[in-house]
């Protein structure tokens, strides 16, 4: 499973090198991939169905408990044939759709990486590579939502995306670390066994809501739906793969996989139902006032996800098959009219609904496909789509709560969904042909084969459903841990109350077919209440938190250098002197042990006044640099007394070096001009004596401590036995410390390198400028 | 600045001050001194020289672009600590030592090599420093 995984990464990085001469007839050999490994993942459906659980583990982290840890169950099985089987569909309808694109191998590229990565989530049994491979799918969709990327609409939706399911991301790693630690494993197959282990610990509410927000964000669930319909700006076939059929589905694939761990809780079913019930039907009102196809078709997708959410959120046997089921029908449905939108909008150049109409006329198979996804997405029987939403009501019936509320809240979503499979796969081809469209042509076979394969599958499960009962439904019924022999799918089921249902939905829909057309008028409607929406609150969120942030650096990063010291030492003196005095130990002077001051003591003392003062009153800036060098060398003569002759030479050598780099500086400047009032001095005077009482107060503070000699006293002893030298601050800068020694001198590289950088870009910009004048 | 008297003794003064430099370098281990502070005095000897005879005749003197002693420093310093490795195959910066005694040096060890890498990296870093800002006026 493992060379699986890899295989779509492998694909990736092989077109970096090889994509040129994949560019052109070649192209379509790609879509072999994923056919491959549809194959492969087939040739296990005989396994899985009687019950076998096949894993396969790799080593990869061990200390972090990070391991490749691949585990084949029902729900896996049904995720990777859903990626690879519609993978291979999109793979060779990409080839055709984008036919001589400058970057199709890129786009491969991308898709590769995503197959690889969907793969590598639905598979792993280890919660922390699961979170590595959630991460790649967010990303490779990053990629292909901006793969227009002259489009400034593309970038933004781009980003927009990234940012909810990126930060869905942070929440999943969170919630995965918080797990663990209470599991003491990373590994879901045994979490499992802990489920009530987990639900009783204090953190059980923080994991799940973690769980939720990643799997929310991911799924579009409100109020995080906002980025599905902007990442409608990718193309066709990537709407089809990643933002209908597989790659949104993964927070659903997470909360079914959570199911036997952590959905014991009321908390846990009140949520999702709760959740995926606004988004359900939110989302289906939506798909009313929208007049773009893939605009209608995404908050389509969103309500279908809302509701499988719902349905989680149920929880009962029914619903987990309804959930099962629909997840089937839906991916075959809407990525058939995805498909056929694509064709659409290839063909004709627009996706305007209401300027769509008759296209039966001249591209008959497609409009077949449509109609075929249209009435599974109705849910008429005999397509699978009829299959599922009898489910769905049998599922809301069957609760013993609120069973009126939720099954008249499921109706209408439904009734709001075939609307808007109508508007997709039947408006655009019935009434009259209009004259710009004659010339309208049948697309590549690589393009309408796909659609109408997917179509017909939809008919074909939902006559003989057992197709997908025992190698499909069963198993996945079982890995979310409920008992998967109970369950029996079948089309007919008599004349009962919940076939009354599905009249009446059907009823509701075509009424609302027909008396409800699309116009841009109620499309710009419903914009005006946009400020209220989601998505525009989050955005003003972002661009206020800009302007805050702009405001608060400009304040803090104002560029006066003077500025930024007396923050500086503001915050030192005023941290440092709360902590000092504050608490049990707060400091007391000890003048006991300070020993007598020497006559030379006071001499250098008195110079070191003589200089400061000298320095605060200068009229010249020279004058003021030499005054400091003065207290530099009285630092030197008090070393030099109290016997360190090497700080002292350095010291002085360094103090020398300051003073000729301030001239050198300083020199440049205009004549000196007094640029402080009288307010300002005693301010700054106030500072500057602060942070020199506050240094003076640690100083006689250090004193006061005992002093743990260990260190020195070994390096006294040893520095001329173990490294032959007599001078033991050289001992250890050169030998004890050495590796020390080896990262300062590469800082100091690095620090006149920037120096250096800094000051010759400069220059270049200068002579750039005076080029261009 | 270009005074006669200072410019007549920073030529003299120059090739005094860089041999006191080595001689602060090669002390340091018994006595004050080392590859620091070594570095800093040639340093010194140089902006002195700079600053009496213009930048530019400084820099002729030079040959080299004072940069470029840093990587050399540093990679000097870095192979006295990596030769016990490839050598005896002891840990990094484990000291060697010449068995015998060296006229000048004294004991003849890698922690010598070490301090003479930091010397070429603080007159590198140093007269880069320095150089640069007088250029860019």
């Amino acid at each position: 499973m493992l060379a699986a995984v890899l295989t779509g990464f492998l694909l990736s990085i092989f077109l970096v090198f090889a994509g040129k001469y994949f560019k052109g007839k070649l192209a379509v050999l790609s879509a072999l991939v994923p056919l491959g490994l549809f194959l492969y993942f087939l040739s296990f459906i005989n396994r899985v169905s009687s019950g076998e659980i096949i894993t396969q583990s790799v080593e990869w982290v061990p200390a972090l408990g990070l391991n490749l840890d691949f585990t084949l169950d029902g729900l896996s099985l049904l995720f990777t044939l859903l990626i690879t089987g519609i993978g291979f569909l999109v793979f060779a309808y990409t080839a055709a759709y984008l036919k001589g694109h400058e970057y199709l191998d890129r786009f491969y590229g991308y898709l590769g990486m995503f197959m690889g990565a969907m793969l590598g989530l639905v598979l792993s049994d280890n919660l922390l590579s699961m979170f590595l491979f959630w991460e790649l799918t967010s990303i490779s969709s990053f990629f292909l939502i901006g793969f227009n990327n002259s489009s400034e609409a593309s970038r933004k939706s781009a980003v927009l995306a990234l940012a909810v399911t990126g930060s869905g991301g942070f929440l999943l790693l969170a919630g995965a670390l918080l797990l663990g630690n209470v599991a003491g494993t990373y590994s879901i197959s045994e979490m499992v066994a802990l489920g009530d282990m987990i639900a009783q610990s204090e953190s059980y509410i923080l994991i799940v809501v973690l769980l939720f927000g990643a799997a929310f964000t991911k799924s579009a669930q409100f109020p995080f739906h906002f980025w599905l319909p902007g990442a409608m700006k990718a193309p066709t076939p990537v709407s089809t793969y990643l933002h209908s059929a597989t790659m949104v589905k993964a927070g659903i694939y997470l909360l079914l996989r959570f199911t036997p761990v952590l959905g014991s809780t009321e908390f846990w079913n009140t949520t999702l139902i709760i959740v995926g019930g606004i988004t359900m039907f939110y989302a289906a009102v939506h798909t009313l006032f929208r007049t773009d196809l893939k605009g209608v078709l995404a908050y389509s997708t969103i309500s279908v996800l809302g509701l499988l959410v719902f349905l989680i959120g149920l929880g009962t046997q029914y619903a987990l098959v309804a959930a099962g089921v629909y997840i089937v029908v839906h991916a075959l449905y809407k990525a058939t009219l995805f498909l056929i939108t694509g064709i659409i909008d290839h063909e004709t150049g627009t996706r305007d609904v209401t300027a769509l109409s008759g296209l039966r006329k001249v591209m008959m198979p497609v409009a077949i496909a449509g109609l075929l996804a249209a009435i599974s997405s109705a849910g008429i029987p005999p397509t699978v789509g009829f299959l599922g939403k009898e489910l769905v009501y049998e599922a809301t019936l069957g609760m013993a709560d609120w069973a009126v509320v939720l099954t008249v809240l499921a109706i209408a979503t439904n009734i709001l969904v075939l609307y808007a499979g109508f508007v997709a796969g039947i408006k655009p081809f019935t009434g009259k042909l209009p004259e710009k469209f004659e010339k309208v042509h049948m697309p590549s076979y690589l393009m309408w084969l796909p659609p109408v394969i997917l179509a017909v599958l939809g008919l074909l499960i939902g006559i003989y459903p057992a197709v997908i009962e025992a190698p499909l439904i069963k198993p996945l019924v079982d890995s979310v841990g409920l008992e998967g022999q109970a369950v029996h799918l079948k089309l007919w089921h008599g004349f009962n109350f919940v076939l009354g249902l599905s009249a009446l939905t059907l009823a509701g829909g075509f009424l609302l077919y027909f008396l409800w057309k699309p116009s841009e008028k109620k499309e710009n409607a419903i914009s005006k209440l946009d400020f209220i929406a989601p998505k525009s609150l989050l955005l003003g969120f972002s661009a206020g938190f800009r302007s805050f942030s702009s405001m608060w650096t400009n304040f803090l990063q104002n560029g006066l250098l003077r500025n930024y010291v007396t923050t500086i030492v503001l915050f030192l003196v005023v941290l440092v002197g709360y902590s000092l005095f504050s608490g049990e130990n707060a400091f007391h002077i000890n003048t006991e042990s300070l020993s007598e001051m020497t006559f030379y003591e006071v001499v250098i003392m008195g110079v070191m006044f003589m200089a400061v003062a000298f320095v605060v009153v200068a009229r010249s800036r020279l004058g003021a640099v030499v005054g400091m060098g003065i207290v530099g060398y009285a630092i030197c003569l008090l070393f030099v007394i109290y016997s360190a002759p090497d700080l002292a030479m350095t010291q002085f050598s360094i103090d020398t070096l300051t003073v000729i780099l301030f001239v050198l500086v300083l020199s440049g400047l205009p004549k000196y001009i007094a640029k402080s009032n009288l307010i300002t001095r005693i301010r700054d005077a106030g500072v500057s004596i602060g942070l020199g009482v506050l240094v003076s107060l640690i100083a006689l503070a250090v004193i006061n401590e005992p002093v743990n000699k260990e260190v020195s006293d070994f390096y006294a002893e040893n520095a001329y036995i173990l490294a032959k030298g007599k001078n033991v601050v050289n001992v250890i800068l050169v030998d004890f410390r050495g590796t020390d020694t080896l990262m300062e001198i590469a800082v100091l590289t690095i620090a006149a390198l920037g120096v250096y950088s800094l000051l010759k870009l400069r220059l270049d910009k200068d002579e750039n400028i005076e080029k261009e004048n | 600045m270009k005074t006669l008297i200072l410019r007549t003794a920073s030529n003299y003064m120059l090739p005094l001050l860089l041999v006191f430099s080595v001689f602060i370098l090669l002390r340091g281990h018994y006595l004050p001194g080392g590859g620091f502070v070594g570095g800093l005095i040639a340093a010194i000897a140089f902006v002195l020289h700079a600053f009496a005879n213009g930048l530019e005749n400084t820099k002729g003197l030079l040959r080299i672009r004072p940069g470029v002693l840093m990587p050399i420093g540093l990679g000097l310093a870095f192979l006295s600590g990596l030769a016990p490795v490839l050598a005896v195959d002891e840990p990094f910066m484990t000291g060697l030592w010449w068995p015998d005694h060296v006229p000048v040096v004294g004991n003849l060890g890698s922690a010598l090599f070490f301090d003479i890498g930091v010397y070429l990296v603080v007159i590198g870093v140093t007269l880069t420093i320095i150089f640069s800002i007088s250029e860019s006026d």
